[in-house]
């Protein structure tokens, strides 16, 4: 295999693994923009590729998989919301206990009404999002290089994937070109502005929280119908963790968020690639290390690279009247 | 704008008719019975205040007589128990600030509603954009603004960002918020509090301005000489209730004072020349950088001799915070010397706290909240915080509890701290009380030179007079104290000397006789070059 063809395999991969990433990295700009720190990522997204992954084994149907899976993810975002926007709870607390509550009660759920162990069963094709192959793919394959790159490396991807990557400009249109754009990042700056303007900081929050949840549900679809053909057990594998790593890293913006994931992704691709293959010089080098590179790059770019990443001001803050 | 379309246009009609005057029938505002509890607390009680259309309506009180509530109140921020609200003569059910604004009601707080990473434009239109997309409502708004900065003199950037501007200019784009909202009634409350002297009398032009085209103003505020500046007429709360309403011309400062605290207050301090002595604080060449870089103290020299008040004035912001902590061993400098009764102060490495208050130096930090105390502690515990290390409230290991209650159930006594309960956490008090337990924790150690910071921010006018006597025992004691404060007031009637400090540098002396004028051009850094020539 010339070096070409590996890089654009290697690019492909990346792009794939990406998805899920910055569908939940978007969901979680949503929540942290209106100053609701989501640690609940994961439990959300492992809840709705559940959903998904049960729906679309009972049903047949990849679209009422989607439906269920953003129901629930939706459902687990509101309970987030109740706790820290209705009862100013600890925004964090409730974000780790979503986290458990999902892990265990996918598996018991599954276990209970599918007998496999806590998985889904296994999805026939057409209930999963298959790849979508744009036109001409074919046609154009046989192209050097930009045939290879269309065919290859854009097309062919589950239409999850093109939804996910139109929602960042959709994303920075919605944040800095509409009101409720405007309202959200003001109430994740200074409710209390938000507040004495006559809007309801409440209603603004749960908002915010309910786009978490779309959208957090479109990326555990993507991991149980598109990357998978059904729910496995803890299969989000930390990606609601990395994509949060990738918000800092893209300081709560939707178009370095987009790069930051594709980053991330490239160096999980590369992480699968490298697998049991030495490289020169420096030999073999442990999986794990590979798969820590996202969190290690994080800390040391936010260190010394890229600046501090400040987050909205009232984060995490729940909203109280003061006296 | 609907805000706009939904107002009462009756009043303006008014105006032009010329009917409009303080002795109409119908007022602008009028509060009727209205009572308000937080818990336990009766923090509004059957308050009723009219305010006559086209007026300044002073409403002055101690903190936590129930001022900010009441208006909050007004602007819908808080629901009264009971009680109603007429706007121009019509019953008003306010529940939401936005049914405040559709009264045509707007609102600038003490601290601004602002958010600091949007730009004036976005700032304004928020919550009134009127329409989902922003480009067609920032651009309606960009016309409406340059109409209003205009109408009122109030020029101000639309593009700047909120945290690029002064706060004089913050507070300019709060009241152009209130304006494009459609307001009438402008409530403004403590809005002194962050300006210097000049823009003070700045705003105060605006307001009357404003007067002048129709508007309604309330102004919130401690302050007597504002009221006697400004207002037409003055209601004075005191404890949750409305004891008085006058016409601003037929009373005095002396009554107000009277009238606020209950009782008849010395507004002056009573004090007697100054016999400096020896020198016991002594700064030379300061230099202090922030954390990034930036000279915040920029080469400060001066010295505190026993016996004398030194007073370093200045708006809040320019180095008096960071100078504070150097001396007091909580910051690092760069450079410069500092001596502590004849002995050098440690300032580059190893700076200690703990050691200069070993050596007499006494600090009442400027936060009380953040640095001066640990407010869920109970009061005896922050009583001895800093120098529990001292014998007689330790044995071997362990803290003599009962010592140390009963010494500051006596400090309790001595500087009528109340409630006068050394048990009861320190949260429960109120800022006033507060205050006086960091003073009298400092204060009782017998230093040689006290370092005090905001000594009354946030105090009520008894506590005030209370506090300014024993900075002035202290003096006349024989203690070099050195004091800060952004209240030129009372630096003036407290400091033997003055200080000017502005943009990290000290800009002027002055001695007792300087005037507020001159002191308010220095600290607005003018007057540094007249003073060199």
């Amino acid at each position: 295999m010339d070096l070409f063809t590996t890089l654009v395999f290697l690019l492909d991969s990346a792009v794939r693994v990406s998805i899920p990433l910055l569908l939940a990295a978007l969901a979680g700009l949503y929540s942290e923009r209106s100053g609701v720190f989501d640690i609940g990522l994961e439990g959300k997204m492992l809840a709705g590729a559940f959903a998904a992954g049960a729906a679309a084994a009972v049903y047949g149907s990849a679209w009422v998989g989607l439906g269920a899976a953003v129901l629930v993810s939706t459902f687990f975002a509101l309970v987030h919301g109740f706790a820290s926007i209705t009862h100013r709870g600890n925004q964090i607390v409730s974000g780790v206990a979503i986290n458990f509550i999902a892990a265990g009660s996918a598996v018991i759920l599954g276990q209970a009404w599918f007998s496999q162990g806590g998985r889904t069963p296994l999805l026939s094709a057409d209930a999963r999002f298959r790849a979508v192959q744009l036109p001409f793919a074919d046609a154009v394959s046989d192209l050097p290089l930009i045939g290879r790159i269309y065919s290859d490396l854009l097309s062919g991807h589950s239409l999850i994937a093109y939804a996910a990557f139109l929602l960042v400009p959709f994303t920075w249109w919605v944040l800095f070109r509409t009101r409720f754009g405007l309202r959200l990042r003001a109430v994740g700056e200074n409710p209390a502005a938000v507040d004495t303007a006559g809007i309801s900081v409440a209603w603004l929050r749960y908002r915010a929280v309910m786009c978490t949840g779309i959208l957090t549900g479109l990326a555990g679809t993507y991991l149980a119908l598109s990357q998978n053909a059904g729910f496995v057990k803890d299969m989000t594998a930390g990606r609601g963790f990395i994509a949060l790593a990738a918000l800092i890293f893209a300081k709560w913006r939707p178009v370095p968020v987009m790069f930051a994931c594709l980053l991330f992704g490239l160096l999980d691709a590369f992480a699968i690639r490298i697998q049991g293959t030495p490289l020169p010089i420096i030999g073999q080098v442990p999986v794990q290390f590979i798969q820590a590179l996202p969190y290690i790059l994080t800390v040391i770019l936010l260190a010394g690279f890229i600046g501090k990443a400040i987050p909205p001001r009232a984060g995490g803050v729940p909203y109280v009247k003061e006296r | 704008m609907a805000a706009e379309k939904q107002r009462d246009t009756s009043f303006d009609q008014k105006i032009i008719n010329g009917e409009a005057g303080p002795h109409m029938a119908e007022a602008a505002i009028a509060l009727k019975g209205i009572s308000k509890s937080f818990g336990s607390v009766r923090a509004n009680r059957d308050i009723n205040l009219e305010i006559a259309p086209g007026t300044i309506h002073g409403i002055i009180g101690e903190n936590g007589a129930g001022k900010s509530t009441l208006m909050s109140i007004l602007y819908g921020f808080y629901q009264a128990d009971s009680g109603e609200i007429y706007v121009n003569g019509e019953r008003a059910l306010i529940n939401t600030p936005s049914d405040a604004i559709a009264r045509g009601i707007g609102m600038v707080h003490q601290h601004f509603m602002l958010v600091h990473n949007f730009t004036v434009l976005e700032n304004i239109i928020l919550g009134a954009e009127g329409e989902p997309l922003l480009k067609t409502s920032i651009a309606k708004a960009r016309s409406e603004l340059e109409r209003l900065e205009r109408d009122y003199g109030l020029e101000v950037d639309p593009d700047a960002l909120i945290e690029d501007l002064p706060v004089g200019l913050q507070q300019r784009v709060e009241i152009l918020k209130a304006l494009f909202r459609g307001a009438d009634t402008l409530i403004l409350d403590e809005p002194t509090g962050v300006l210097t002297p000049p823009e003070a009398d700045h705003l105060f032009r605006i307001l009357r301005q404003l007067k002048d085209e129709g508007k309604t103003i309330v102004l919130i505020t401690h302050k007597l000489r504002e009221i006697m500046a400004v207002t037409d007429n003055v209601s004075v709360m005191r404890q949750g209730e409305l004891v008085a309403t006058r016409e601003t011309a037929d009373t005095t400062v002396e009554e107000l004072a009277e009238l606020m605290v209950g009782r008849r207050v010395l507004l002056r301090v009573e004090k007697g020349p100054a016999t400096p002595g020896d020198v016991l604080l002594s700064v030379r060449d300061l230099t202090v950088e922030d954390s990034r870089g930036v000279k915040v103290v920029d080469n400060v020299s001066f010295e505190v001799r026993a016996g004398e008040i030194v007073g370093i004035a200045g708006v809040a912001g320019n180095g008096q915070s960071q100078l504070l902590e150097t001396i007091t061993g909580i910051r690092r400098a760069v450079s410069g010397t500092v001596t502590l009764d004849g002995a050098p102060v440690e300032l580059t490495g190893e700076a200690d706290a703990a050691d200069l208050r070993r050596r007499g130096m006494a600090h009442v930090p400027e936060d009380r909240h953040n640095m001066g105390l640990v407010l869920p502690f109970e009061e005896s515990e922050n009583a001895i915080l800093g120098y529990h290390w001292q014998e007689r409230y330790l044995n071997g290991p362990f803290l003599k509890i009962e010592e140390i209650r009963r010494d500051a159930q006596e400090k309790i006594e001595r500087y009528d701290i109340r409630p006068a309960d050394a048990r009861l956490k320190t949260a429960n008090f109120s800022g006033g009380n507060q205050q006086k337990i960091v003073l009298a924790r400092e204060m009782e150690q017998d230093p040689k030179v006290l370092v005090v910071g905001q000594p009354t921010r946030g105090v009520d006018v008894g506590a005030i007079e209370f506090i300014h006597k024993r900075l002035i025992d202290m003096r006349d004691q024989g203690k070099a104290v050195l004091l800060v404060s952004v209240e030129l007031d009372e630096i003036r009637s407290l400091s033997d000397r003055i200080l000017v400090m502005f943009a990290g540098r000290l800009v002027g002396e002055r001695n007792t006789e300087a005037t507020e004028g001159e002191l308010g051009l220095l600290m607005a850094g003018v007057g540094e070059k007249e003073a060199a020539e």
